[in-house]
């Protein structure tokens, strides 16, 4: 079916209310921490507390002498039983060297490189026990020096013998030598350097697992909050346990956000199921919030300098852009990808830039490691290339509208310098929108209106794309993924006609249970109540590749779509030998099975029926049963695009600055339930407004301790802190997905950022404030205003 | 300790340590796990319940210090037969959750805030729910269900 005729079938477009919220409304949500198993202990993991240490020694005597405590694991116990944690993404240096890939252990070996490092696990009766005997545990530390900022990492202290100046890579894309003439030739080269600040994911449920054994069968279960159960199980069994997949069933139940933080495998998942074989026993661990804080990945962290060379008319010639990127103190899952492939190629954004060249040098620092978090580079990109461009604008006396119009790529397929082939847009026609939406002719009164009450009114613009449901597999595993980008559907109809899907994607708030059911309910012509969706669990879904990147409908409803299409095909036998009819004579449409030309029909649930009573079935030519399963990997990427316009009014006297308009228009193709999406663009705008405005993780410099390591010190967004968002959408369907989808959940969190920020900018541009980095916190605003005074 | 508690109208006796949170007696003797735990510096109000008709954090205070209390957690809020609160209903019907993990918090509070502000503005109720965090909806369709709530709860 293609994805026109699907977008017109019923409950394709409503805002059907979700399956999934009466259990969660009502307090009967099953997270994981909501979860006792039998014969159940509780680990604690010592953490340790300096930046960058020598471990001299650990003495666990007194720990494990203290009661309800099994037993006190450290490095010692894990070394040459296990591998360390893997990193999912192979990147090669432009001198042709792979990455630098040091050894990631579960349990810290002779040194600790971060606050939080994982130095012991302590299992015990209960979590006082478990409390009190890693206090006890004694740890003999000789402090080496600390690096937290990639300006310094060069010349810091080795953290790693496979890194001695602490770089892992330089990569770089595009040709330079094309780009240098065409810098040669410009009329006007507009230079910026800017800071994508470092900020924690905070998913209000903290991480938590529970490792489990059956010595009976030799079976491990791995409860975990996380986004991609088959992930982590394919992680786990082959790159760090070396244990059969078939033995290991990992289960992420109801998970209460991820923003991508719960897509990696983490040390603690490993820890606690290898222990629960040793002890024999479950053992349970939940994060607290400060620890989530110290040990959750990070995002962004990365410095930059960009340069724009144009013609006199501002029309875009070449850019170049460096970036150093702070991994942090290991490689994460997929922390190498993220500030190279998720966000170079994504630095043409929406304009007609025929030259673009990047390079990119990751270093390791004595922070957590960083990795993809909403957006992951393509916020980085945005924030770079938005704010850039508006400086392009400004330089040459243009508006933001008319630096963009003049760049604005007009016509589709189109090839970027930067490997990314855009299938389809319409960039103009959704500036034009939010323009109208955002009242932008009305902005000079309201500016008069604000300076009138003595504050600074500004407007900024934000003209984003990104790339979503990373694949093909075969392209992406050319540019060093360790694993396969698909995705997998199963559709059990039942003998009634009511209808199971088993989807590999994972939902943790994303409302899966709904938006697919929608999907199945309208290919099938049944009830969007006859149909459930199961996920998050090893063991009852084939496969998957969970949650990310924005990827759950275009990729893993389109595994439904080839699944469903298997089950029409099937059932329109089935049919034709109910109606005696020629298959190829049989059509499905409003889940009726009809015969060309004829009024002869059956409706699906009475071939569903016949698939499993096959009384009167064609056994000779067809199996019983109506059970498929389909794999999908996408032939490209999808390419949501959008304007973002905000508003701000800023107090000079006190820094204070307040997001008083915000219209976001995005393109996210076919749409399926306007009502999620216009949930997941309000979450995105609010995460990214938020880092614009207060969010801010930051180390001491000289010790490398989180300064920002809870809510009271980390400024997390509130109800309070925003206006009522103006969103709109404009369509262009996908062109290579049977839903003709694109994707919408970190389109709010990749655009927002320098909108605010230009608004901020123009505001201030008459104090003389034209540099500014993130968040516009009112000390830093008020400090940029007296800076420009002085 | 022993503490009695009447909890969603049922009464209790619980067998506590001086130090267990109200939190943990609500999640691991009574086993209500729907009031959860999103932090530890009372900042993000996941673990809010009425206490004797009041919202509370209740991470944020021992059990012992609770004796006698009749305490509302998200579990005692619906009717027996199941039919949700209108603060439930409007929730859903405006979609003010995503993940779940703070609507328990996010709607206790959200109760509490329309019996004493029954007729608190947009702008009242942002500020208000200042107490609770929510890192997935953006809060504009919370604000929304608390709204809808507000009028369904005054009109009940």
């Amino acid at each position: 079916m293609g994805a026109s005729d699907f977008s017109n079938l019923p409950h394709i477009g409503e805002s059907v209310r979700r399956k999934e919220d009466y259990r969660f409304l009502t307090g009967a949500g099953n997270y994981t921490d909501d979860i006792n198993l039998a014969n159940q202990r509780v680990a604690v993991f010592v953490r340790s507390p300096h930046a960058h240490a020598v471990i001299k020694s650990i003495d666990v005597a007194a720990a494990e002498a203290m009661p309800g405590v099994a037993k006190v694991f450290t490095g010692k116990d894990v070394e040459g039983k296990m591998g360390g944690l893997p990193c999912g993404w192979l990147i090669t240096s432009t001198d042709g060297t792979p990455m630098k890939e040091p050894p990631h252990p579960i349990l810290a070996q002779g040194k600790v490189r971060y606050v939080g490092d994982h130095v012991a696990m302590v299992v015990a009766d209960t979590l006082e026990q478990a409390k009190n005997a890693a206090e006890a545990v004694v740890v003999d530390y000789d402090v080496l020096p600390a690096v937290v900022s990639v300006s310094d990492a060069a010349k810091a202290t080795a953290l790693h013998d496979a890194a001695p100046d602490n770089h892992c890579y330089k990569w770089a894309i595009g040709d330079k030598a094309q780009v240098d003439a065409a810098f040669a030739k410009a009329a006007h080269i507009t230079k910026l350097d800017l800071t994508n600040n470092r900020l924690v994911p905070n998913a209000m449920e903290p991480r938590a697992a529970i490792g489990s054994y059956n010595r009976a069968s030799d079976e491990y279960t791995l409860y975990v909050s996380n986004q991609n159960p088959h992930v982590e199980r394919l992680l786990m069994t082959a790159f760090v346990l070396g244990l059969p997949e078939h033995k290991v069933r990992v289960i992420a139940p109801d998970v209460g956000g991820g923003f991508g933080s719960k897509i990696y495998l983490y040390a603690e998942d490993v820890a606690l199921t290898w222990a629960a074989k040793q002890l024999n026993c479950s053992i349970k661990w939940t994060a607290d919030r400060s620890e989530a804080f110290l040990s959750d990945a990070h995002g962004r962290d990365h410095v930059s300098h960009a340069e724009m060379a144009m013609d006199k008319d501002g029309k875009f010639l070449a850019m170049r852009v460096h970036t150093d990127a702070n991994l942090g103190a290991y490689l994460s899952t997929f922390s190498t990808a993220v500030p190279t492939i998720l966000y170079a190629t994504l630095l043409a954004g929406q304009y007609t830039c025929p030259q673009i060249y990047v390079e990119v040098d990751a270093w390791f620092t004595n922070t957590a490691p960083v990795d993809a978090y909403r957006g992951a580079g393509r916020p980085e990109a945005t924030y770079l290339l938005e704010r850039l461009v508006t400086k392009c604008g400004w330089e040459l006396g243009l508006g933001q509208d008319e630096i963009r119009k003049r760049n604005f790529i007009n016509s589709w397929p189109y090839q970027t310098p930067v490997a990314l082939q855009y299938d389809v847009g319409d960039y103009l026609g959704c500036m034009t929108k939010a323009e109208d939406m955002a009242d932008v002719k009305g902005f000079a009164a309201r500016k008069a209106a604000s300076a009138a009450k003595g504050l600074k009114r500004g407007i900024g613009y934000s003209s984003y794309i990104e790339a979503c449901g990373i694949a093909p597999s075969n392209i992406a595993g050319a540019l060093g993924a360790r694993a396969g980008l698909f995705e997998c559907g199963e559709i059990r109809v039942h003998p009634t006609g009511s209808v199971t899907v088993f989807t590999g994607s994972h939902s943790h708030g994303q409302g899966h249970e709904t938006t697919f059911a929608q999907v199945v309910a309208a290919r099938l012509g049944i009830p969007v109540e006859n149909v459930d969706v199961v996920h998050g669990d090893t063991g009852r879904v084939p496969f998957g590749m969970g949650t990310y990147g924005s990827r759950s409908i275009s990729v893993g409803g389109a595994a439904i779509m080839r699944a469903l299409d298997k089950i029409e095909t099937k059932a329109k036998k089935i049919a034709a030998h109910l109606m005696e009819a020629s298959d190829a004579d049989v059509e499905f449409a409003n889940g009726e099975f009809t015969v060309k030309g004829t009024d002869k029909k059956v409706p699906f649930g009475q071939v569903a029926l016949t698939a499993y009573v096959p009384h009167n079935y064609p056994l000779d030519k067809l199996e019983p049963g109506l059970n498929e399963t389909a794999f999908y990997d996408p032939t490209n990427f999808t390419f949501p695009a959008g304007t973002y316009i905000c508003e701000v009014e800023i107090d000079p006297a006190t820094g204070v600055t307040r997001v008083d308009r915000f219209t976001a228009v995005d393109d996210f193709g076919a749409i399926i339930n306007p009502m999620i999406v216009e949930g997941q663009v309000h979450g995105g705008l609010v995460q990214g407004i938020g880092q614009a405005l207060m969010e801010n993780c930051v180390y001491d410099p000289d010790t490398g301790q989180l300064l920002t390591g809870s809510f009271m010190d980390y400024a997390m967004p509130r109800a309070d802190d925003f206006p009522q968002f103006n969103i709109g959408t404009v369509c262009t369907p996908c062109t290579h997905n049977p839903l003709g989808t694109k994707g919408c959940g970190e389109a709010g969190a990749i655009g927002s950022p320098p909108a605010v920020i230009n608004a901020v900018l123009d505001a201030l541009k008459d104090l003389g404030v034209n540099e500014f980095d993130m968040p516009a916190s009112p000390s830093r605003v008020w400090e940029a205003i007296q800076s420009a005074k002085a | 300790m022993q503490v009695q508690l009447k909890v969603n109208g049922r009464a209790s006796t619980i067998d506590v340590a001086p130090n267990t949170l109200l939190v943990q007696a609500l999640r691991e003797n009574l086993k209500l796990t729907g009031t959860h735990v999103g932090c530890d510096t009372a900042q993000c109000g996941a673990c809010t319940v009425l206490l004797n008709g009041r919202a509370i954090k209740s991470c944020n205070t021992l059990a012992v210090q609770h004796n006698g209390a009749e305490i509302t957690t998200i579990e005692g809020l619906a009717q027996p037969d199941g039919t949700m609160h209108p603060m439930q209903a409007a929730f859903k019907e405006c979609h003010g959750l995503q993940c779940g993990f703070c609507t328990p918090g996010m709607v206790m509070s959200s109760v509490d805030l329309c019996k004493n502000h029954p007729k608190a503005s947009e702008g009242e109720i942002r500020e208000l729910l200042e107490g609770n965090l929510c890192r997935c909806t953006g809060y504009q369709n919370i604000v929304k269900a608390v709204k809808q709530g507000q009028a369904a709860m005054a009109s009940a």
